[in-house]
């Protein structure tokens, strides 16, 4: 078990590196010479070629990659000008949080409401309540989030006026008007997610319920809400587990749209401001930032499993 | 990535499919009530693409400082929008834009992952190796940022959006080709066409390839929803598709800041562009499930 650990985790490292490689091809596609840029319309060849060397662009590719490999490492993602910060502390220190304190909140929240109505529709499977839920969960994942957002925004802001429009407080910092702040974001962030898992949580709960171990423990006598709720239900722990780092790709790129919905200063409006004002480093940060919790989050997933499934402790 | 879901949720029918005998003997349009509705209506959109022109009843660029911010009425059955704009008229060509980004970008990911999944499975080795690693590091990135970071190299604008969601798009193609051609490979048709010593390119060409791009057709219809929704995502951001080009996404990101008063400008694309992919997602769902026998059981 330990070596096919490790043999993960090397794996993992491998990607990392190829999308590290890439990201900083990417740098190189971009259009405009950096030395062009930075000296200015008038420079003499001497200049141009005393920067070029001094900056190291006169360096083989890998030469360069390996140097800007270990300057990232270390923090040195360069300075944003739009933001008039180093990126390191705009996109890791700043942006980062927010999309991850989003992105979190939204989690928890559609596990929290998912979970109990994916077992619901089981155990009332073939009923309205069941087939109801199956309408909302197929509109649940192909409804666009940003017009939910906007949506939200226009019944619950503007009509009800029962939360705020847009804006960002750090539950972190005030813990309760950030909370405030967030429940219409993580609404329209969530309800992907609760779609998603309330199916999961029916699908594998049917099934669950059909296994000897169940007919079992009710011959035992048990309580209906003892067999459902502890016997059955802790099955969903794996394929949730397996489901949410697949989809955490879709969680990220929802987080984007849904912060430039509600005006969050997240990565995902760090991205779109880095676009719009050619900031190809920014773009750099916020590629590395998402694929490395990509990539991260899915090695946990498969580190996770020995400990959720007993059954795969034993090593082959 | 959306696929893995829609796999656990297409697991569980919505409507109780027949028994086998009954399948056969019914039409498809018949069995799946909710796959011919969302046909008709993805049909719909596809004719008021080609037919915008004479559909919509106003120019959809064309601006009308009189008319700004207007609730829908009787000549304006959608509305107007901060510029005096029909939304209706939008409405309608922005069908041509979603259609064409979402069928082109496709298209682009389908053949590059093609590309990519037939040399990764065929060669074996490092060179495997290699290009699955180079597959698992595109799908290390959701689609759209890796869309945004595309889109920062090349620019904005209709050709460019193709270009970047297509790009996009090539990681999961090419990972569903590679483990089709890795289960073709073994085959024993295989094996038999090779001891007739038949040359390798023609053992590809007429033997693996055809059993690869039927499943990768069906993946194709599949993924124009998610294509179309990255697309017009690009657009709501304000990186994809510039005014005043009639796009949904940019409609419907125009439309938010005037949400407290005119909160039509937003709805009424983004009605349009979640009727298009709900419907898109159910034909997809129905495809994969008639096409694909790996789903071909009744749970």
């Amino acid at each position: 078990m330990l070596f096919k650990a490790l043999g993960k985790i090397a794996q993992t490292f491998v990607v990392l590196f190829v999308v590290s490689v890439a990201s900083f091809g990417l740098l190189k596609l971009a259009p405009g010479d950096p030395i062009q840029i930075m000296l200015g319309s008038e420079f003499s060849q001497a200049s141009y070629d005393s920067l070029r060397a001094e900056l190291g662009l006169d360096q083989p590719f890998l030469v360069q990659y390996a140097n800007w490999a270990i300057q990232f490492v270390q923090g040195n993602w360069g300075t944003s000008y739009v933001a008039r910060a180093e990126i390191f502390t705009y996109a890791f220190k700043e942006a980062l949080p927010v999309t991850l304190t989003l992105a979190s909140f939204s989690l928890v929240f559609a596990i929290l409401v998912g979970v109990p109505l994916g077992v619901l529709s089981a155990i009332k499977k073939d009923t309205i309540f069941d087939a109801g839920s199956a309408v909302l969960a197929l509109t649940g994942t192909a409804f666009p989030s940003f017009l939910l957002g906007i949506l939200l925004i226009w019944f619950f802001a503007v009509k009800l006026q029962l939360f705020p429009v847009m804006g960002y407080v750090s539950p972190w910092e005030n813990f309760w008007l950030g909370i405030y702040h967030m429940i219409l974001p993580g609404l329209t962030l969530s309800t992907y997610f609760i779609a998603m898992i309330t199916r999961l949580t029916r699908a594998t709960l049917i099934e669950v319920l059909e296994q000897p171990y169940i007919a079992a423990a009710r011959a035992r006598g048990e309580p209906n809400w003892r067999v459902v709720w502890v016997h059955g239900v802790r099955n969903i722990a794996m394929p949730l587990v397996t489901i949410l780092g697949l989809q955490l790709g879709v969680l990220l790129q929802g987080t984007v749209l849904t912060e430039t919905v509600f005006n969050l200063p997240g990565v995902g409006q760090m991205l779109t401001s880095a676009v719009l004002g050619r900031e190809y480093l920014v773009v750099q940060a916020g590629v590395m930032m998402t694929a490395v919790l990509f990539i991260g989050v899915n090695l946990l997933v498969d580190l996770s499993y020995p400990f959720l499934d007993p059954r795969l402790r034993t090593s082959k | 990535m959306t696929v893995q879901i829609t796999k656990g949720v297409a697991a569980v029918p919505i409507a109780a499919t027949p028994s086998p005998s009954a399948k056969s003997r019914r039409s498809v349009f018949i069995r799946r009530p909710f796959f011919t509705a969302s046909l008709l209506i993805a049909a719909a959109y596809v004719l008021a693409a080609i037919f915008a022109p004479y559909v919509a009843p106003f120019d959809p660029v064309k601006q009308d400082f009189n008319v700004m911010m207007k609730a829908p009425s009787v000549v304006h059955w959608l509305g107007t929008d901060s510029y005096g704009q029909d939304i209706l008229s939008r409405v309608i060509y922005g069908a041509r834009y979603a259609l064409i980004i979402g069928i082109f970008s496709v298209m682009i990911g389908a053949v590059g992952g093609l590309i990519i999944g037939l040399a990764a499975g065929l060669s074996g080795g490092w060179a495997e190796w290699g290009l699955m690693r180079l597959i698992d590091a595109i799908l290390a990135l959701p689609s759209l940022i890796l869309a945004v970071a595309f889109i920062a190299i090349l620019g904005q604008g209709v050709d460019k959006v193709v270009i970047a969601v297509g790009l996009s798009m090539i990681g999961p193609f090419a990972r569903t080709v590679r483990s089709d051609v890795m289960q073709v490979r073994v085959q024993l048709f295989i094996e038999a066409a090779q001891l007739m010593s038949i040359s390798y390119l023609r053992v590809v060409l007429r033997h693996v390839l055809p059993n690869v791009i039927f499943p990768l057709a069906v993946q194709v219809t599949i993924r124009v929803s998610e294509a179309i929704l990255v697309s017009s995502s690009l657009s709501f951001l304000g990186i994809g598709v510039t005014p005043p080009t009639p796009d949904w996404g940019l409609m419907i990101a125009e439309g938010r800041d005037f949400v407290s008063f005119a909160p039509w400008m937003s709805a009424m694309p983004g009605f349009a562009l979640a009727l298009l992919l709900i419907a898109l997602s159910i034909v997809g769902d129905g495809v994969r499930e008639e096409f694909d026998p790996k789903l071909r059981r009744d749970s």
